[in-house]
């Protein structure tokens, strides 16, 4: 590789950490707006205001729109004949992530050792990189910045399903999962949803299923009507806006599935917040 | 419920607390102390070897949160809440010591909603994931202890009209369980 496209790389995922962290992602601040619009009760139609006003002053000011700006996930597509030497772009992704989170003012949250002595590591990473190769992209290298807050992260969960539990064993297992977390993950939030694979294959999907924007449904019709369900019962819960009641508790419901074994039916949810934040640029590489 | 929001200082007197009903919004002026999962590990520690705090406990408030470092000219940067319920196992024992009052989101276990009644506290909630907005609130900032866990060191900010709402009052009436109680 090139060393002017690994410097490319780099910066790019350093401007990508602090352009996530300032705002939340364009269909979930709309959703969010009409959400404003349509809440009746006085206490969640004062929350959502109050969180629109947050993002319009992130945006402006260039404060993170939350001061858990996460640890950084990185979903790198490779196109077609582009060749990448691993060793070295990782070294760069993580460089950039050092750098973008030190020049953008955001707050370091990682520990080294989870269990014992959770020192921090001071820089925030390591970030977590998830590299994959896309027939979509031409000569091309697409790169993804998803900071993850971990008052969501912390309310994810992983089942292993009987197959035979279907349809009602997943709208069973996703509506206990949000119930349990209430008010914790800052509704209203946005839910993924990973179906089959193997186990950490699910859980994969559902954070995959979260970088696709709210209004495109699964392209499978039958999955497509258990996101709106699921949408709909979530709603139904009425946990409403930062737990405050009302008609907002989820914004949107997206599910990914994936072929799996014939005696398993693995089922991951992975929530977002309301302040779902990514930001992703495609590098062309030049021959 | 009112639309109004009731105005409080700190340090919290009793009085006052006794007063507030779950659900009610205030703005808080004062001193407030932050502390969230490393520093109430480390203050909970001082208690127990009988050592000096870093600050009064009494009457005062702590905050869950850790904010993100200032932009240039700012005083702090984003300062939202952090979840309330991983500091629900050092709670009680604060709260027995004269803190008067806990703020941050989400819904607290059992043990945290007897502590607040037994020791006529309170804990409120503010809104999650408004860091950026919150910031605003806070016009001064200064660590006071455990520099070397930051961002989790503890600060002592000086807010002005911070915002938040009644979660859980002294008589133990929890917000979220009457909302969620209703539907």
């Amino acid at each position: 590789m090139k060393k002017g496209l690994l410097e490319k790389i780099k910066n790019t995922v350093s401007t990508l950490c602090k352009e996530a962290n300032y705002g939340i992602r364009e269909d979930i601040f709309e959703a969010l707006c009409q959400a404003e619009k349509e809440e009746k009760e006085e206490l969640p139609k004062f929350i959502l205001s109050t969180l629109i006003e947050n993002i319009n002053i992130s945006r402006e000011e260039k404060i993170p729109v939350c001061q858990d700006t996460g640890m950084a996930e990185v979903f790198v597509e490779v196109g077609k004949g582009v060749k990448i030497e691993g060793i070295l772009l990782k070294k760069n992704i993580l460089e950039g992530v050092k750098e973008g989170y030190e020049e953008g003012n955001l707050r370091k949250s990682v520990v080294k050792d989870p269990l014992f002595s959770r020192k921090n590591t001071g820089d925030n990473t390591p970030p977590l990189i998830h590299l994959s190769f896309s027939p979509l992209l031409e000569k091309e290298i697409k790169i993804i910045v998803f900071p993850r807050g971990f008052g969501a992260e912390n309310m994810g969960k992983v089942a292993m399903l009987n197959p035979q539990e279907g349809r009602e064993g997943v709208k069973r297992f996703v509506l206990g999962a949000i119930r349990e977390a209430g008010a914790n993950p800052c509704p209203p939030i946005i839910v993924g949803i990973g179906i089959g694979g193997t186990m950490q294959t699910s859980m994969f999907l559902a954070k995959k299923a979260l970088l696709r924007p709210i209004k495109i449904r699964n392209p499978h019709p039958k999955y497509a009507l258990l996101e709106k369900e699921l949408l709909k019962e979530i709603n139904d819960l009425r946990i409403g806006a930062q737990g405050m009641g009302g008609m907002n508790t989820c914004l949107g419901v997206n599910i990914e599935h994936f072929p799996t074994h014939i005696a398993g039916l693995p089922l991951a949810v992975n929530i977002s917040c309301y302040a779902l934040r990514e930001a992703q640029k495609v590098i062309r590489v030049s021959s | 419920m009112g639309k109004e929001f009731i105005k409080l200082f700190t340090p919290l007197k009793r009085e006052k607390v006794i007063k507030l009903k779950a659900g009610e919004k205030v703005l808080i002026t004062g001193v407030i102390y932050t502390a969230r999962d490393a520093a109430h590990k480390k203050l909970v520690r001082l208690i127990k070897e009988k050592k000096p705090l870093p600050f009064l406990l009494d009457d005062q408030i702590i905050y869950y949160t850790a904010p993100t470092p200032p932009g240039r000219g700012k005083v702090i940067g984003a300062c939202g809440p952090t979840t309330s319920s991983r500091m629900d196992k050092y709670t009680p024992l604060l709260l027995s010591r004269g803190l008067r009052g806990v703020m941050g989101k989400g819904q607290r276990s059992v043990e945290v909603k007897e502590a607040i009644k037994k020791n006529e506290a309170i804990y409120f909630i503010t809104i999650g994931g408004a860091g950026a907005y919150l910031s605003r609130r806070v016009k001064k900032a200064e660590i006071i202890a455990f520099p070397e866990i930051e961002p989790e060191a503890i600060y002592k900010l000086w807010v002005e009209d911070f915002p938040a709402i009644v979660g859980i009052d002294a008589r133990g009436e929890d917000l979220y369980q009457n909302l969620w109680r209703n539907k």
